[in-house]
């Protein structure tokens, strides 16, 4: 059976996956959101929620409930259509980059071979839900969170983009795929830990590799307007931001698109310098599948999230963007150029450069 | 047949946003459609085999060019009436503009049909988009790349030396004074008797 040109049974599959990946995502971001509470609770010696459920395992989904029936106030002074729309935008594109995380092996939706490109250009576009929420809300505090955010994410995209540049140049493509399996056979193989000893010059990448590492960690903390850089959040300054005259299910979508991008950072950051669904020594733990290693890494990234959220203080604006251009930005060309000579003059044995996605 | 479709359906979406782009009243809607154009011209390029182009025009155009846009066209505080109010007076030196772009496109247009058709030599089988940009982009046109990436240098500097002037008593930040001050310098321990005060 075809429809212009496409297999049937190539399009169920293809709406088969897209569905699982959704309801895997919204079900454990639902779990994640509690953990980031439970997290934050013990740190400052409370229990967190612990109605809802046993331990309060249900509250996010109480949560969830109370947002869809709240009633929707759109302001009477709003860009209506836009005002409805930012919300909608930050969803989608939150959505839209999952489509090239590979979670397991072959387990992707799409295995393009511009995997890691696609992924920028995605997150690149979820700034305009911030900035047109801000924008449509037609009132002074949801503005200047807005322009706050968008400078913030601009500036830091800019050293997310050459972190990741490293990465693809240690690997030599920008297939997601083609970069878990250059980290396989060891943590010591991870673009995180580079101590593979039967390569003793390579030892010297080791350094370099685990500060960008902090360095990825640290931009993707200001990307996703995590705290310390929850800047345009800010509530002793601006109330919440771009979201002040949001309310029920438009509050919603904005909440669940920033934790799924807080997820899309953690889960790149286990791709891209954990060793995605490899187990730290290969032989001993095949029992386990690997999406498992590949979930707990996520999970592990998202615990330092809750953990820098719950014991740093918030930055100041200054500091945060003379911390963006000038630390991160000449840290990482840095890298890029010794990287790359590294690549050129001493090769990297293990990985044929055959070329991006080949 | 799909491609077709895809084909037309994205040049209608960039026709008619682009159209919408100085028929819109607001200047912030006029910026959305922009980014509209923008992304079904990612489309076409996907259509043509050019991916990376695609995501690199997301990327670059969309993703921060058109941020930038909407940030300065966000604030400018800006006057409708005024603007509306010299269009009579600047109608005959736009349409001049625009008949002279019409007749070079036109021109451009005819030139490259009724000339002898010239075929582009495809990329080798299995030669990726990226690698194939790449292999002509830094060996044979490597010095039109670096001077490129000069004249935007020197576009760059030359609109912080614009913006920038010195004035006198102006308060500082000094980064490295504030990371290097320690908790005995900021806190005074003061143990105060009752009923003295601090002296």
């Amino acid at each position: 059976m075809e429809v212009f040109g496409i297999e049937l049974s190539w399009l169920a599959v293809k709406i088969i996956q897209m569905l699982l990946f959704v309801v895997v995502l919204l079900i454990s971001l639902a779990f994640l959101l509690l953990m980031d509470r439970k997290v934050w609770a013990a740190v400052q010696m409370r229990r967190g929620p612990n109605v809802v459920g046993a331990f309060g395992l249900l509250q996010s989904f109480a949560d969830f409930l109370k947002f869809v029936f709240k009633e929707m106030i759109i302001p009477a002074g709003s860009d209506k259509i836009l005002f409805i729309l930012a919300p909608i935008i930050t969803l989608v594109t939150a959505f839209g980059a999952w489509a090239v995380i590979p979670v397991a092996p072959g387990w992707v939706i799409s295995n393009i071979n511009l995997g890691i490109l696609y992924v920028l250009a995605i997150s690149s576009l979820g700034v305009y839900g911030i900035i047109i929420g801000g924008w449509a809300s037609n009132s002074k505090y949801p503005f200047l969170g807005a322009l706050r955010s968008t400078a913030q994410m601009v500036s830091y995209e800019v050293s997310i983009g050459f972190i990741l540049i490293t990465v693809l140049l240690l690997v030599g493509s920008l297939n997601m795929t083609d970069i878990v399996n250059a980290q396989a056979g060891g943590f010591w193989n991870w673009h995180a830990f580079m101590l593979d000893f039967s390569d003793p010059k390579s030892l010297i990448l080791f350094p370099i590799m685990l500060y960008m590492f902090i360095l990825f960690f640290i931009s993707a903390l200001a990307e996703t307007n995590r705290p310390p850089f929850d800047l345009p959040e800010a509530e002793s300054e601006l109330v919440a931001g771009y979201q002040v005259e949001y309310s029920s299910t438009a509050y919603l979508l904005f909440m669940v698109g920033e934790y799924l991008n807080i997820v899309l950072m953690c889960s790149l950051s286990a791709l891209l310098f954990l060793g995605g669904w490899h187990a730290p020594i290969d032989t001993s733990f095949q029992i386990l599948p690997p999406f498992f290693w590949f979930a707990i890494k996520v999970v592990f990234m998202f615990f330092m999230f809750a953990m820098v959220k719950a014991i740093v203080p918030r930055y100041r604006y200054d500091q945060l963007m003379r911390l963006g251009w000038k630390v991160f930005l000449p840290v990482s060309l840095a890298a890029i150029v010794f990287v790359s000579s590294y690549v050129v003059f001493w090769g990297r044995p293990a990985v044929n450069l055959v070329g991006a996605g080949s | 047949m799909l491609p077709a479709l895809a084909f037309y359906a994205l040049s209608a979406v960039a026709i008619a946003a682009a159209f919408m782009v100085i028929a819109a009243r607001n200047p912030v809607h006029s910026v959305m459609f922009l980014i509209t154009t923008f992304f079904s011209a990612a489309g076409l390029f996907i259509l043509m085999g050019a991916e990376f182009l695609a995501l690199l025009l997301v990327m670059v155009y969309v993703g921060a060019v058109a941020v930038l846009f909407l940030f300065v066209v966000m604030m400018l505080d800006v006057d409708f009436a005024e603007m509306k109010k010299g269009f009579l007076q600047n109608l005959p030196v736009g349409a001049i503009v625009a008949v002279i772009l019409l007749t070079e496109m036109i021109l451009v247009g005819a030139a490259s049909l009724s000339g002898e058709a010239t075929s582009v030599q495809p990329a080798a089988e299995g030669v990726s988009n990226i690698r194939a940009l790449g292999d002509v982009l830094y060996t044979e046109y490597a010095f039109f790349f670096e001077a490129v990436g000069l004249i935007l240098l020197v576009a760059m500097i030359g609109a912080i030396v614009l913006t920038l002037r010195s004035r006198d008593g102006v308060k500082r930040q000094n980064i490295s004074d504030q990371i290097a001050r320690t908790r005995e310098d900021g806190v005074e321990l003061v143990d105060v008797e009752p009923n003295q005060g601090i002296g």
